[in-house]
């Protein structure tokens, strides 16, 4: 597995060993999960045949979770405990949704992230997702007959740190091994990169359910290199129906309405939208609880209008992450469409005025996404095929930095930086003895930190007490390959490594995630422990292996004593993985983690050294 | 590779500043194809966390080098220079005077917002930019520090209002 990844990338491993790893794309509207199959990635239907699974959850009195095409057509029955376009409210305090006051739901301000409340309680939209993605985690372990390895999860490209976070967290709840977030336009591109052997610039146009992205890519020989991304977590395929409700409400001259006909109606408008795409014409037509009906006659070109702004809206990230990626409309080769939504023909039309040349639909919009997450699920869970030797550059969306004096915000990455990224910047106290210091990270464009979003807020304790500016404390900003964000300073005069104490604002911190685990345990009917006590073997018998192979290829890279360590640290997982103790497993599996990392900088080392010798004298004879 | 070359030994190509940035930029994918974290994430939590360190070293390596005002800067900093780029302000006065008018007419162009007059001024911008740069790579390669520090700075500001400009461009969009 990943130690022979080294000396030969394109092994693949006996099909014996294949491990099961998926793609999901946890939508705003609809929801899917797709793996790779016989070498080709295929969405994963449910027993109807369904490939869409509607992300919407009910919420029974009785404890009981309803996901899905249920839980869709009880909407209007039940509108505040069935909660739909949940993935709006993720990472967002209240005051941050849109349109709350037209929303159904019974919303509960919580620090960090809004709440609802449902007739089984009080749900954040984290267990509202997890719920979502349990129920495609249970349809792919039962159409691929196994326990899942690991999944990659897509977000919008545009989602910020919070957004991310409570993700990865809802995955985590669902059970989940979370291999990888990635950015669902970059999945659309791989899927589309890949099916059609494509090189050169695209831009992928994704107007999802409830969020737009626009990401500007380089696809040249096998690499996937996205120069910008720019978009709107508050702009979708929502929006359009909202503005049609809106119009309908004011032309059948209709008051406020309850709930329930809100909902009916705001179905009643999708459907009429869906309606336009291949007529000139429709009826908008509903009975409401009142017996009053609605009935109303709505032609494209009254749609289009009403929607002009709206469209108008989309064009202002695309122009944005073009000027970031210095490039003209003329330089894109190709524009893919992306989502439900962009199946409005007024959205197609735009977009081919934009860039002067017709959008490319190929691919299934509705799908493209989890197939592009479902090969690079593959790819990450160790099963590369020969061959198979693309590689993805990915970049932060918005910009991360600090607050400092005057409320304004220094940015200390920049938006577009390719990931994985990490940039330090000295700090120093203002005051003789300071012996603490607050940091308020935030992220966003905006010059003021009340423009941007606020990430957390850290701590810096002990800094040994000195006269005002003489502390010289470095604070490191490192954005791992998943976009998420972690914090470390130092004290670098004395040497002292601070503790740092992270409040995160947003998203479950670890205790919460512990707390929801234990709860949800109380009424799973699978044993927890048993299924961690398994994953921690798997975990346990791959590291053996990778080890001993390790050993075996590259044992002269270790001295005698280092080789002691590992072979004591070998010998104790083995024995632990005789008994049922996890967490013993688990501290042994860490022991071996942490005697053989320097053995693995070192043949990381080798690895690159070969790679490029070979290289170096192809290209000295190309001189 | 490792942790301790600098970012030109990490890409094996020589330390000046004309960078052959096709040759840059294939080493680069190169490298990424070795370390990067999606070839780990199957792998043990140590060779996970080497993957990140190496793929962010990389990253910062190849941004520094790739443009033309970080490699400056980073040349400088090789040769123990400080540019004091926060700090000192000094320009010489012709310099600032052109600066003074181009800020005028960006105001005037954006009171009356004149996209035209907007576009103008960035491609006039460039090409200032584009001899400013050729004469600092000239003052670097002869390691005539000085020089080279004060065209940095100047370019640093011309590169301030290039920013301003595309912010311009952005608010008469909106």
């Amino acid at each position: 597995m990943s130690l022979m990844q080294i000396s030969e990338p394109g092994q693949s491993p006996e099909p014996h060993q294949r491990r099961l790893a998926v793609g999901i794309d946890l939508g705003t509207t609809n929801s899917l999960v797709a793996a790779v199959r016989n070498g080709i990635s295929v969405v994963l239907p449910d027993q109807d045949g369904q490939g869409l699974l509607p992300s919407v959850v009910r919420y029974l009195p009785d404890g009981h979770t309803v996901v899905g095409h249920e839980a869709e057509l009880a909407q209007a029955r039940d509108p505040k405990s069935t909660i739909a376009s949940v993935k709006r409210y993720m990472g967002r305090g209240l005051k941050d949704v849109a349109h709350a006051e037209n929303s159904p739901y019974d919303f509960v301000d919580s620090p960090g992230m809004v709440q609802l409340r449902t007739a089984a309680g009080v749900k954040s939209p984290v267990e509202v997702s997890a719920d979502i993605l349990r129920a495609l985690r249970a349809r792919a372990e039962e159409t691929l007959g196994g326990d899942l390895a690991g999944a990659v999860i897509t977000v919008p490209a545009y989602f910020d740190d919070a957004q991310r976070q409570a993700t990865k967290d809802a995955g985590k709840l669902a059970g989940l091994n979370v291999l990888r977030l990635l950015n669902e336009p970059t999945a659309a591109a791989i899927a589309y990169g890949l099916d059609n052997a494509s090189e050169g610039t695209f831009a992928v146009f994704d107007l999802g359910g409830g969020t737009f992205d626009l990401s500007i890519l380089k696809l040249s020989r096998g690499v996937f290199e996205v120069l910008a991304t720019a978009g709107d977590t508050a702009l979708g395929g929502d929006d359009f129906d909202h503005r049609l409700y809106c119009w309908a409400l004011e032309h059948a001259r209709i008051g406020p309405v309850s709930p329930t006909d809100t909902r009916l109606l705001m179905l009643s408008a999708r459907e009429a939208k869906e309606n336009l795409t291949s007529h000139a014409s429709t009826q908008l037509a509903a009975t409401l609880s009142t017996g009053e009906p609605v009935e109303l006659t709505l032609t494209a070109s009254d749609f289009a209008a009403m929607t002009e702004t709206l469209v108008a809206k989309t064009l202002q990230p695309v122009r944005k992450a073009l000027r970031d990626a210095k490039l003209a409309p003329h330089d894109v080769d190709g524009v893919v469409m992306v989502g439900g939504a962009t199946r409005m023909p007024h959205i197609q039309k735009a977009v081919a005025e934009f860039f002067g040349m017709p959008p490319l639909n190929n691919l299934d919009p509705d799908q493209v996404v989890a197939l592009g997450a479902a090969v690079q699920a593959n790819v990450l869970a160790g099963n590369r095929a020969d061959g198979e030797d693309w590689l993805l550059l990915d970049v932060i969306p918005l910009s991360l930095g600090i607050e400092t004096m005057g409320g304004l915000a220094e940015k200390i990455i920049p938006r577009n930086s390719t990931i994985p990224v990490a940039r330090a910047q000295e700090f120093t106290t203002f005051k003789d003895g300071q012996t603490a210091m607050a940091i308020h990270v935030v992220q966003g464009e905006r010059e003021k930190v009340s423009d941007c979003r606020s990430l957390g807020r850290f701590e810096l304790h002990h800094i040994p007490p000195m006269v005002a500016g003489a502390a010289r404390i470095r604070v490191q900003f490192q954005v791992d390959a998943d976009g998420l964000l972690s914090v470390s300073a130092r004290e670098l005069t004395r040497g002292v490594e601070a503790a740092i104490a992270v409040k995160p604002s947003y998203g479950l911190g670890d205790a919460e995630i512990a707390r929801v685990l234990e709860e949800s345990h109380a009424h799973a009917a699978d044993d927890m422990e048993a299924r961690a006590l398994a994953e921690s073997r798997v975990e346990a018998e791959q590291l053996v292996a990778a080890t001993e192979s390790a050993l075996g290829s590259d044992g002269d890279l270790i001295r005698a004593e280092e080789r002691a360590r590992i072979d004591s640290a070998l010998a104790d997982v083995r024995q632990r993985l005789q008994g049922v103790d996890r967490r013993a497993l688990a501290a042994a599996v860490s022991a071996l983690n942490r005697a053989t990392e320097p053995f693995a900088a070192r043949r990381m080392d080798r690895g690159v050294a070969r790679a490029l010798t070979g290289r170096k004298v192809d290209a000295i004879a190309e001189d | 590779m490792n942790l301790k070359q600098n970012h030109f030994e990490i890409f094996g190509v020589p330390e000046e500043f004309d960078v052959d940035l096709d040759a840059l930029e294939k080493r680069y994918l190169e490298l990424q194809r070795e370390v990067h974290p999606d070839r780990f994430a199957a792998a043990s939590k140590a060779e996970q966390r080497v993957s990140m360190q190496l793929a962010t070293r990389v990253n910062e390596a190849y941004e520094t080098l790739k443009y033309p005002l970080d490699r400056a800067e980073y040349l400088l900093r090789l040769a123990d220079v400080d540019p004091e780029l926060e700090t000192n302000t000094a320009m010489p006065p012709e310099f600032l005077a052109a600066q003074l008018e181009r800020r005028e007419a960006l105001e005037a162009a954006v009171a009356a917002g004149d996209w035209e007059r907007l576009i103008a001024l960035s491609s006039e911008l460039r090409v200032e930019e584009d001899a400013l740069l050729g004469r600092l790579g000239r003052q670097l390669d002869a390691r005539d520090w000085d020089n080279a520090t004060a065209s940095l700075r100047q370019l640093k500001f011309l590169e301030k209002f290039s920013e301003e400009i595309d912010s311009a461009e952005e608010g008469l969009e909106t």
